[in-house]
């Protein structure tokens, strides 16, 4: 009987539209897919297909050596070395937490790191670079690698890599001056300077490894590789191979630059040195008492390191004294003090002014450091002996017109010589303006008088400079008002030595300084390492180069001991190059430092067998 | 007595000189189009997939079609009216069947969905989606003097609902979701009024709030917690790229790349498995990625087509229980390929469910070709009618 039910001979006008309803999803439905399909395939298809490519293609760097530095002579000062790194592979490292941690514990007891250190640092380099290898520890030893390797089977993911470490051959010779590598900051990665330099790469942090960076850093390789979901290699698509930097070749003679850091030592461990030749502005030699070794700085430098290089109690030895110091110069301003006087009239070569020993200016007296006078004198010999009251009067006479300080500025002090190094201070020329804007400040208790100007007159006091400014000052002097900027870097080449691009200096400023000027000046300096009384001549007795030169002893101030100086020229009467040394608590200029610049211009000369000798109390 | 053998019996004793075919050729030619689209692009898909044996999918999946085909043609001289009495019988193997399953079930991917009878891991659950429409359609024919009765509706849904709740346990709550598709589209077919649906929909919307909303807060987990993250993952894939929506935003890359015309052997998406569950999920991703825009088309054309015929034999169908067999297989096919798609595309959620005939899988093509030879058989029997009565 159900059958009746089931009998259903005409499509009903009901069934017709419930029906036409189903068609009408079905057509609407079909028409969402077909037009997200349009959207998806045709409008947005290069976004989606630049992203298909994406996702199977990643970048693996291969890192590029730097280029090597070199002397002026083409000995090398830096090189590359490889060295072997542990990293991981992230894909391949057990998915399993607590077998990760047993890894990580396996790898610290072999690699003497704490388990947890080298979970963050994965993590962290990870972070910056996805998909690639994290290096766990750089420079490990030859027996930790074939540990590992040998039991691959506990250190899943593991894998050791050669790359490439910075050397420095000769150590803590020169360490200023080549500088440090490090990992590439935050701040440098945004920095135009440093386009094309990926993460975790090592760029120059300091000294000429810093300056140079763009020419010494190579460009890092990189090949495209087709990965699978999972990670896996498939092939490789492009390579792209790495080049090294390019070779740098320096002003630096590796010899003078050793014999330099060898006298510096022999003092009282504190101070800095310069050898630059007065025509051109070469630095040969430039170095920095206490040194340290950069090759700590080639791998990732460990904190307690770092602490002690920075820490001022052991003299801070990161700082390079010949660029950043900031002292009183002592006497060996003398001369920037004549040429100020002479240039601008204040007094002539031929100028007799006496010497009773001291100087009382507004009720206060100033003293020869020696004590005694000199009597009446003229430029030539107030420089030879050094007579602080021939300088007291010209002090004196420029206060209130600047004369003084326009002069110090003029010859490159109190502000930065254009060093190609970077870091380099300007230091401090005092003048009434300075003084008495600190005195409103109340940070200091008196304002700029005439004593200041005495003062500064020879060097004392207030006065911040270092000895590459002073070498910047009597190389002016002895080239006849050519104020160089020093340079270091000569020329770039490719790896056999061919110059590619030479490094020019920026061009000198003048001041026309008259030739009978500086002869005055230059006899003068002449006679004090040379003739009887000469404040350096028992230094320089027997020294077969004739030296012309000034001794500088600057007070320190209550309790500490003074500063030792000396500034060198020669050959006389044509200088070439000039030195100069200082000894932070060396004493006097003869005692400490000539004996310095004299081994130092042994070497420069090629003075055989010489024997430093101390000079007596003079200053 | 009008029993459909006898009228079958006169034909052949008299032939007519204009007797058409005894199946529909257009339904025919979209199933069979729509295997042979699938087994090409799994096989292309899956190439990589066993080493040393690229066809190994892809000859399967052959196979499963033939094997199909011929089932789909047997159906189609199998006269369906019959399975009305069986309906019972069928709801009853349907329901034990799926039941075996948590028993003796093969687990994959700690699920258990199929049983293993050597040559063909037998999902339940897909073989329950011809099961439930036969024994569904019986029940609703019985009742259709009681349709405006909420006791009829509400009936059919609970018959639905056990199953659907039984396979979501297993898990799979595609087929949960097709099953529910099935009754509401055989309840809509025998004439249930629109009242009766509204309210549905209501009890549908307050069902899904609280399995996704209410009950997590109370505690009780319903779902799994990634079939809640699936579900919800296509409306924000950028969240969680890594899990969720990882698949989704793989699908969508694969698909846009293909762009207009495919890239074919350049699909990466597919070919270095960045894709997902690329030869049964997500096999209309493959399609879109390496044959583009006009691969696409030209698959959902012959969708297009099936459903088309499907509805075609249901307006044809000589008995109302024809008209609802044919109603729920409709359902079946759209819901299944516009879910599918729709996931694919994502603007629906991922839930599990396979591309019929497209997607490699026994257990899926035979179910589907079962449910084309329903088809064929309503249709075949629909002309024999119309020709008896000298149409």
């Amino acid at each position: 009987m159900y059958l009746d039910s089931d009998r259903r001979p005409t499509l009903t006008p009901k069934l017709a539209l419930r029906i036409a309803v189903i068609g009408g999803i079905a057509l609407v439905a079909f028409a969402v897919i077909f037009f997200r399909l349009w959207y998806l395939q045709v409008l947005s298809g290069d976004k989606y297909l630049a992203e298909a490519r994406n996702n199977q293609q990643r970048r693996i760097l291969v890192q590029a050596p730097r280029g090597e530095v070199v002397d002026r002579d083409g000995r090398v000062l830096i090189e590359n070395r490889t060295g072997l790194a542990v990293k991981v592979t992230p894909d391949k490292l057990p998915r399993d937490p607590l077998k990760r941690q047993a890894l990580y514990r396996r790898l610290g007891r072999v690699l003497g790191m704490r388990p947890r250190r080298i979970e963050r640092g994965i993590a962290k380099e990870l972070k910056a670079l996805p998909f690639s290898t994290a290096t766990v520890k750089q420079d490990v030893s030859g027996q930790v690698v074939a540990y590992i390797l040998e039991r691959q089977e506990q250190f899943p993911g593991v894998t050791v890599e050669r790359v490439f470490l910075r050397r420095y051959p000769h150590q803590t010779i020169g360490a200023h001056l080549f500088g440090t590598v490090g990992e590439v900051t935050k701040e440098e990665l945004h920095d135009t300077r440093y386009r094309g330099v990926n993460l975790g790469d090592r760029v120059g942090q300091s000294g000429i490894e810093q300056e140079y960076d763009r020419f010494l850093r190579g460009k890092d390789g990189a090949s495209k590789v087709q990965v699978d979901a999972l990670g896996r290699l498939k092939r490789e698509l492009t390579v792209v191979q790495p080049r090294q930097g390019s070779q740098l070749r320096l002003s630096i003679d590796i010899d003078t630059q050793k014999a330099g850091q060898r006298a510096l030592a022999g003092g009282t461990g504190r101070g800095a040195f310069v050898v630059m030749n007065v025509h051109n502005g070469e630095v040969v030699a430039l170095g920095s008492q206490p040194s340290f070794d950069p090759n700590i700085f080639s791998k990732v430098i460990k904190e307690s390191d770092f602490k002690r290089l920075s820490d001022p109690n052991l003299g801070n030895p990161l700082s390079n004294r010949a660029t950043q110091g900031l002292y009183p110069t002592g006497s060996t301003f003398k001369l920037i003090t004549a040429t100020a006087g002479l240039q601008t009239g204040v007094f002539t070569p031929d100028t007799v002014l006496f010497d009773g020993g001291s100087l009382t200016v507004g009720g206060v007296t100033f003293k020869n450091a020696g004590g005694g006078g000199h009597g009446a004198l003229a430029l030539r010999q107030a420089l030879t002996v050094s007579s602080d009251v021939f300088f007291y009067q010209l002090g004196r006479d420029m206060n209130g017109s600047l004369k003084l300080q326009h002069w110090a500025k003029l010859l490159g002090l109190g502000r930065r010589t254009g060093v190609d190094l970077p870091g380099e201070l300007p230091g401090l020329i005092p003048t009434p303006r300075w003084r008495n804007r600190l005195f409103k400040k109340h940070q200091t208790d008196r304002p700029w008088s005439v004593g200041d100007n005495i003062n500064l007159s020879v060097g004392q006091g207030d006065l911040q400079a270092n000895p590459l400014q002073l070498a910047v000052a009597y190389a002016t002097v002895a080239n006849g008002g050519k104020v160089l900027a020093p340079r270091i870097g000569q020329r770039i080449e490719d790896s056999s030595g061919r110059a590619v691009q030479e490094l020019d200096a920026p061009p000198a400023r003048h001041l026309n300084i008259r030739p009978e000027f500086r002869q005055a000046i230059l006899e003068g300096l002449r006679g004090a390492a040379s003739q009887p009384g000469g404040t350096s001549a028992k230094v320089f007795a027997g020294f077969p180069i004739p030296v012309a030169g000034k001794t500088g002893t600057a007070e320190k101030g209550a309790g500490r001991p003074d500063q030792s100086w000396y500034v060198a020229l020669a050959p006389f009467p044509s200088p070439k190059y000039v030195v100069a040394v200082t000894d932070e608590a060396g004493g006097f200029g003869a005692d400490t430092a000539a004996p310095m610049a004299r081994s130092i211009l042994a070497q420069l000369f090629g003075v055989k067998g010489d024997k430093a000798r101390r000079g007596g109390p003079s200053d | 007595m009008n029993t459909t053998l006898g009228s079958t019996v006169k034909d052949f004793r008299e032939p007519h000189p204009r007797r058409g075919l005894w199946f529909d050729p257009l339904l025919l030619l979209a199933a069979v189009g729509l295997i042979a689209c699938g087994a090409f692009v799994v096989g292309g898909a899956t190439a990589d997939d066993i080493p040393g044996d690229r066809l190994y999918y892809a000859y399967r999946q052959i196979a499963y079609g033939v094997v199909g085909i011929v089932l789909m043609m047997l159906l189609s001289r199998f006269d369906y009216s019959r399975a009305r009495e069986w309906k019972a019988g069928l709801y009853a193997t349907m329901i034990g069947f799926i039941l075996l399953v948590f028993a003796i079930g093969a687990s994959a991917r700690g699920s258990k969905r199929s049983i293993d009878f050597g040559f063909i891991n037998l999902q339940s659950s897909e073989l329950g989606k011809v099961l439930l429409i036969l024994a569904l359609a019986g029940f609703v024919v019985d009742r259709v003097r009681r349709l405006n009765e909420p006791e009829t509706t509400s009936r059919v849904m609970l018959l639905a609902l056990l199953p659907a709740m039984l396979v979501v346990a297993q898990p799979d709550l595609g087929s949960g979701m097709v099953y529910l598709a099935i009754a509401l589209a055989v309840l809509f077919v025998a004439g249930t009024k629109w009242t009766h649906f509204a309210a549905l929909g209501v009890l549908a919307v307050g069902a899904v709030l609280l399995v996704l909303v209410a009950a997590p807060k109370a505690g009780v987990q319903v779902l799994k917690p990634y079939q809640t993250d699936r579900l919800t993952a296509f409306l924000h894939p950028t969240d969680n790229p890594k899990k969720q929506g990882y698949q989704i935003n793989q699908s969508l890359t694969a698909i846009g790349s293909g762009g207009k015309t495919g890239r074919g052997d350049q699909a990466t998406q597919t070919k270095l498995n960045f894709l997902p569950e690329h030869h049964t999920d997500f096999i209309f991703s493959v399609v879109g990625e390496e044959y583009g825009f006009v691969g696409a088309a030209l698959v959902l054309s012959l969708f297009a087509l099936l459903i088309w015929r499907a509805l075609r034999i249901l307006t044809m169908s000589k008995n109302l229980f024809g008209a609802l067999v044919a109603g729920g297989v409709t359902a079946m096919l759209m819901f299944q390929v516009f879910v599918n798609v729709g996931m694919t595309i994502g603007i629906m959620p991922i839930t599990g469910v396979p591309l019929p005939l497209i997607s490699y899988g026994g257990s899926s093509v035979l179910v589907t070709f079962m449910a084309l030879g329903l088809l064929q058989a309503i249709y075949a029997q629909a002309r024999e009618t119309a020709r008896a009565k000298g149409l």
